[in-house]
């Protein structure tokens, strides 16, 4: 083969080389994706599971049971739901309903009980009808929230807690809150 | 005897064998550069266009170390300062030191090895002139609206998606380039594979030779990716793709990744052909062969093959597990052993020596001494824990500017006192010649020592302005600057002078210098030469 035959060929070569690396450029993007994917590191290009919340202890579940009671009050009280699974950590919203069948506005206070007794510091309310005086018009009916989160730290033997209200009339008032 | 496409000269005499500046082809003054396809000629372009290239980017760096000189802002706006840091770092990167060695490779390579001229002589003229035209998109990008790019040399993703038209114009520009490195380096490695003279074996040929044959590899290897990552850049701008924007699904990650998969390749593709030279100065002076020639051989092999696993070390900070950032640092390591052995080496070749310390011998010095410390605090950036706080400050800064600037750039000042006897028949002025070393060598380590200390201060990169505690070691490093600007000014009336009224230089006027284009044709070697191969016993 002659010289510049020779050289040719190389030339050819070598830039097929060239053109090879160009394209392995490119070829990078799916493998830096893979590769992060294969090796379980996070990277933008991909899409996640919902965000995990880590305070939630999913290895336990609470049953909390939720009853209502009025005190000398004319009113029609109970929960819409009479029980909840809960994990503790995990945040949780639950409502009751309550019915005034006198013909003039009232105003009542909802105390909280447990049952067992103690799992009432494990038991953090964030949100609660309890917390302030409650006065309905006659004839009215309102839903009203609880939003909690039992504490992680809740004893490990205790699987179920009961959340107890009684409304009591706030006398005096006669509709003025 | 050879089929090398030879004749931009109709109707020349190819036995002739003029003196270099008498009659050259058929033409005359600026056609004569336009059209050369003798390797000399474009050896001699490569070198002057690098020079100017130097000048402008060393005028930007001016320009920088002149508004860091106080705390404040004095003489430029942030944003064009941006714009200086960047253009400086392209110019000096892909338009100075890249181009001199491939001057030196045009002019040397073809000789050492008793070739006539390169393999493809007319695809050499071309490789050239892609340069001039790139470096004008690069200084066009100034006038554009919005100016130049300020992203920094290394161009990351989002911010070049931002940039205005200057940044298109960079990235047309970084296409011209890499195109004229690609095909220079398949024509040098065509060239050396092809084209030696009989008994010129490949473990006889000169280390320069060798390294630029490794270099050309990891050119050819490399630049192609540059060019995908700025293309991915330049359809990420304007033609709707997402390669680097989390919001279309991709990761400015990625960007670093590719960059850097070039990136580090390419300060060996500016380092290993200094290395070649050195390794033609140092023994020419020490009157000795160059000691350990095959490990020499292996080890710049071995920097060229580990260079392509290391890339990361650049992105120690980007979030990388552990054990990514763990691998990386176990082989950035490892390149300092191949390394040292050529350190070792040209320090053996010295030893019991009969020495002389001429400007190519104390540039060559220089350089040992230097290059090696770069190389240490390489070896110190190197280091996860110690990088996450040094990563973009001023150490990192200090640290490639050792080993890039008196590392490769005293480099090519060794070769070009070194060679310039018999590019142009002339000794240039040796009194004036030592002078510029030592004014480099002392104003080169007053810019840059200094800013060792002020990366492990905290000092940040790429900043126009900072807090006072800094002040002293930027004036020391700015009058360094000033320093080192002026001695190059030195440097061109030297080599200018050499050409005009040098001394005419004996047949060998370096007495330990042996490579070919030393012991079989004249000084200055004539336009044409090696037209027939000699047999090399």
């Amino acid at each position: 083969m002659t010289r510049e035959r020779q050289n040719r060929r190389l030339f050819a070569r070598l830039a097929l080389v060239a053109l090879g690396m160009f394209g392995f450029g490119y070829a990078l993007v799916p493998f830096y994706y893979k590769i992060c994917e294969a090796w379980g590191i996070y990277s933008l290009g991909e899409t996640r599971a919902a965000n995990v919340n880590t305070q939630i202890d999913s290895s336990r579940t609470v049953t909390i049971e939720f009853d209502a009671n009025a005190r000398n009050l004319p009113w029609r009280f109970r929960p819409i739901v009479s029980h909840l699974q809960v994990h503790p950590g995990e945040l949780a919203t639950v409502e009751y309903e309550v019915v005034n069948t006198r013909d003039e506005p009232v105003t009542g206070q909802a105390v909280p009980s447990y049952g067992p007794p103690y799992a009432g510091e494990y038991f953090n309310k964030i949100e609660c009808f309890c917390f302030r005086q409650q006065t309905l018009a006659p004839g009215e009916t309102r839903r009203m929230p609880v939003t909690f989160v039992i504490d992680p730290k809740l004893p490990a033997g205790v699987t179920s807690i009961a959340l107890s209200y009684t409304f009591f009339e706030v006398a005096g008032r006669g509709g003025k809150s | 005897m050879s089929a090398i496409i030879d004749n931009h000269a109709a109707g020349r005499d190819a036995a002739h064998d003029h003196g270099h500046g008498d009659h050259h082809g058929g033409y005359g003054g600026i056609m004569r550069w336009i059209t050369t396809t003798n390797h000399k000629d474009i050896g001699t372009l490569y070198l002057w266009f690098s020079f100017i290239m130097f000048s402008v980017g060393g005028v930007m760096a001016l320009v920088i170390r002149t508004e860091l000189f106080s705390p404040g802002l004095q003489i430029v706006n942030p944003d064009f300062f941006n714009q200086m840091t960047t253009m400086h770092g392209l110019i000096m990167v892909f338009g100075a030191i890249m181009p001199v060695f491939v001057g030196f490779a045009n002019w040397q390579i073809p000789m050492m090895i008793g070739a006539p001229d390169m393999a493809f002589a007319r695809l050499n003229n071309w490789s050239f002139w892609l340069l001039p035209f790139a470096a004008s998109l690069l200084i066009l990008s100034f006038f554009m609206p919005g100016g130049a790019p300020g992203v920094g040399w290394t161009m990351y993703s989002p911010l070049t998606v931002q940039m205005g038209i200057g940044m298109d114009f960079t990235i047309f520009a970084v296409h011209l380039l890499g195109m004229s490195s690609i095909l220079g380096s398949i024509n040098i490695i065509t060239t050396i594979l092809n084209m030696r003279a009989p008994g010129m074996t490949l473990m006889r040929m000169p280390l320069f030779v060798w390294t630029w044959l490794i270099t050309a590899y990891l050119l050819v290897a490399a630049m192609p990716v540059l060019a995908g990552a700025v293309t991915m850049t330049l359809t990420d701008r304007h033609f709707g793709t997402s390669f680097f924007n989390a919001a279309g699904g991709g990761d400015p990650v990625l960007y670093q990744h590719i960059f850097w998969f070039f990136g580090h390749p390419e300060v060996y593709i500016i380092a290993l052909p200094g290395f070649g030279v050195i390794s033609q100065v140092i023994p020419a002076f020490s009157r000795k062969p160059l000691f350990g020639y095959a490990s020499m051989v292996y080890a710049t092999s071995a920097i060229a093959i580990l260079s392509f696993i290391v890339w990361a070390h650049h992105m120690y900070t980007v979030g990388m597990p552990v054990t990514g950032q763990l691998f990386f640092m176990y082989a950035t390591i490892l390149i300092a052993v191949p390394t040292g052995v050529k350190v070792f080496n040209w320090v053996t070749t010295m030893w019991k020596g009969s020495l002389t310390f001429e400007t190519p011998m104390l540039f060559a010095c220089g350089f040992l001494f230097m290059f090696t410390l770069g190389g240490f605090t390489g070896l110190v950036l190197a280091l996860v824990p110690i990088d996450i706080q040094l990563h973009d400050t001023y150490y990192v800064v200090a640290h490639f500017h050792y080993v890039m600037v008196a590392g490769a750039l005293f480099a090519a000042f060794a070769g070009v006192y070194f060679w310039i006897p018999k590019w142009t028949g002339r000794m240039y002025n040796e009194k004036l010649g030592q002078i510029h070393f030592w004014l480099t060598m002392i104003f080169f380590n007053m810019i840059f020592f200094v800013q060792h200390f002020l990366g492990m201060a905290g000092m940040p990169r790429r900043i126009p302005d900072y807090p006072l505690m800094f002040e002293t070691w930027n004036k020391i490093s700015t009058i360094g600057a000033f320093g080192m600007g002026l001695a190059q000014i030195l440097f061109f009336y030297i080599v200018l002078d050499t050409i005009r009224n040098g001394k005419p230089a004996p047949q060998l006027p370096w007495e330990g210098a042996d490579s070919l284009e030393w012991t079989h044709l004249p000084t200055p070697v004539p336009y044409h030469t090696f037209e027939t191969q000699p047999v090399i016993k």
